[in-house]
């Protein structure tokens, strides 16, 4: 196959078939939390494991198709939330080459690091970039947009952590590991 | 739980526009509303988008729901600015005329409901322009739309894979999580929040691999006929640029000029009448 600088075919449908689940799962599919009024979103688990799977660039680029569908199904968008989520989907996507899932392995270590590199994605996206933006472009008060931050970063992370956890670790079984093979005596 | 916001087939001016020109507008618009707080200036926007709105010949009727929703939602945020910050108008417009004072730090003052107002406005303007885009433009055209104003036509074609394969993820979403709460997997409120976020991981799995699978066979599709071949791409959907479109683009670069002289002359983003 040639090498091809561009976006390789398989990316640009992930994007689209990414894109597509984010906006499903968080357009339909509402976990109710013990908080009233506060469902905890999915959609962010399957957007790690995407971005796992796939790459910084597809996590970053399904992450913001995604939301702005979700935001505009809605009425109108909110911009500083829709960069900061395909912030969260570029910085999981760093992960892509520590963990490489395709080989099958998810042990300790690489469960440890995804939930590393998960929650500094929702850390940088929902307590720096989130509300940086919202005090620029809205000028809201500082100590309400941390504390929706932090509420967001930290129920994010859980969510992440159980559903991207799991289904990371049975998608490496579907995988065929190197080596996996013996060689009969 | 269907109420979802989608484009609505009529005939009028704006339905007949090219979706490049309500894309390029919305986006002119909602960058002017974004970097302005001047009062004037989002109360015109309102206006000048309500009137729009009527032009395309959509009712309030139809976007009920959307606009309830987000009322809630403004709410919500309005009392939560409140809360943590009641002093923030008098902050930013560097005055204080108390109207009456509550408990507490708690104290209503007119610069703070001043800005509240102008918090609200800021997102009313938006509104009726981005409700005319969603319901005016057709999905198919939106790729195309993309595209003709310089998104590299790969991630235009991501966007119209998105749109095409939302009601299909919906259907199977539907189908798994029904066949798995038949065999007893439960997701409402009778299991604890640990085990409903287990057991949505037990819907989600199928979903994921079916998804991946499904890349594949699209990206082999895709692959068998091509596509990335050349450096250019036509679109079926796309519309022909006419006056009236560039017409459009011209108002809104109009209004984010003004919006941006806005800044200079108040010498700020806010205009202080205090």
């Amino acid at each position: 196959m040639k090498k091809n600088s561009q976006l390789s075919i398989k990316s640009i449908v992930a994007i689209g078939i990414g894109a597509a689940l984010f906006f499903v799962l968080g357009r339909f599919v509402s976990i109710p939390s013990p908080v009233p009024n506060t469902t905890i979103n999915i959609q962010y688990g399957i957007l790690g494991i995407f971005s796992v799977i796939y790459g910084p660039l597809v996590g970053a680029v399904s992450g913001l198709i995604g939301h702005i569908l979700i935001d505009l199904s809605w009425g109108s968008p909110w911009w500083s939330w829709i960069i900061a989520s395909a912030v969260y989907g570029a910085v999981v996507g760093f992960s892509q080459k520590k963990l490489n899932i395709e080989n099958g392995v998810f042990g300790g270590k690489e469960i440890l690091l995804f939930n590393l590199f998960q929650i500094s994605g929702h850390i940088i996206s929902w307590i720096v970039i989130a509300p940086v933006l919202d005090i620029l472009i809205y000028s809201e008060p500082v100590e309400k947009l941390f504390a929706q931050g932090l509420t967001a970063a930290i129920a994010n992370s859980i969510s992440t952590a159980i559903v991207g956890t799991i289904l990371l670790i049975a998608y490496a079984k579907t995988r065929i590991s190197e080596g996996s093979l013996d060689k009969e005596d | 739980m269907t109420a979802i916001l989608s484009y609505i087939k009529k005939d009028s001016l704006i339905h007949k526009m090219a979706g490049t020109t309500k894309f390029f507008f919305f986006l002119l618009w909602s960058i002017a509303a974004m970097i302005t707080y001047d009062t004037r200036v989002l109360v015109g926007m309102f206006f000048c988008g309500c009137i729009l709105f009527k032009l395309a010949g959509l009712k309030w009727k139809e976007v009920r729901f959307a606009l309830v929703f987000m009322f809630v939602l403004m709410t919500i945020n309005l009392v939560g600015i409140y809360i943590f910050a009641p002093e923030q108008g008098v902050v930013i417009y560097g005055s204080r005329q108390v109207i009456a004072k509550l408990f507490w730090h708690y104290t209503v003052t007119i610069e703070q409901l001043f800005y509240l107002f102008n918090f609200f406005m800021k997102y009313m303007a938006v509104i009726p322009i981005a409700l005319l885009f969603i319901l005016t433009t057709n999905p198919s055209e939106f790729a195309a739309s993309l595209n003709q104003i310089g998104v590299s036509y790969r991630i235009s074609y991501s966007v119209a894979i998105a749109l095409r394969y939302i009601p299909d993820i919906q259907r199977d979403y539907r189908e798994i999580s029904q066949s798995a709460q038949a065999r007893g997997v439960e997701l409402g409120k009778e299991a604890k929040l640990r085990k409903r976020l287990k057991n949505s991981a037990a819907i989600l799995f199928p979903l994921v691999l079916s998804s991946i699978e499904r890349i594949e066979t699209i990206a082999n599709a895709m692959e068998l006929r091509g596509f990335g071949k050349y450096k250019k791409r036509t679109w079926i959907m796309r519309k022909k640029m006419e006056k009236r479109d560039y017409a459009a683009i011209a108002f809104g670069v109009v209004i984010l000029g003004i919006s941006l002289y806005m800044i200079f002359h108040n010498e700020g983003r806010f205009y202080n009448p205090f």
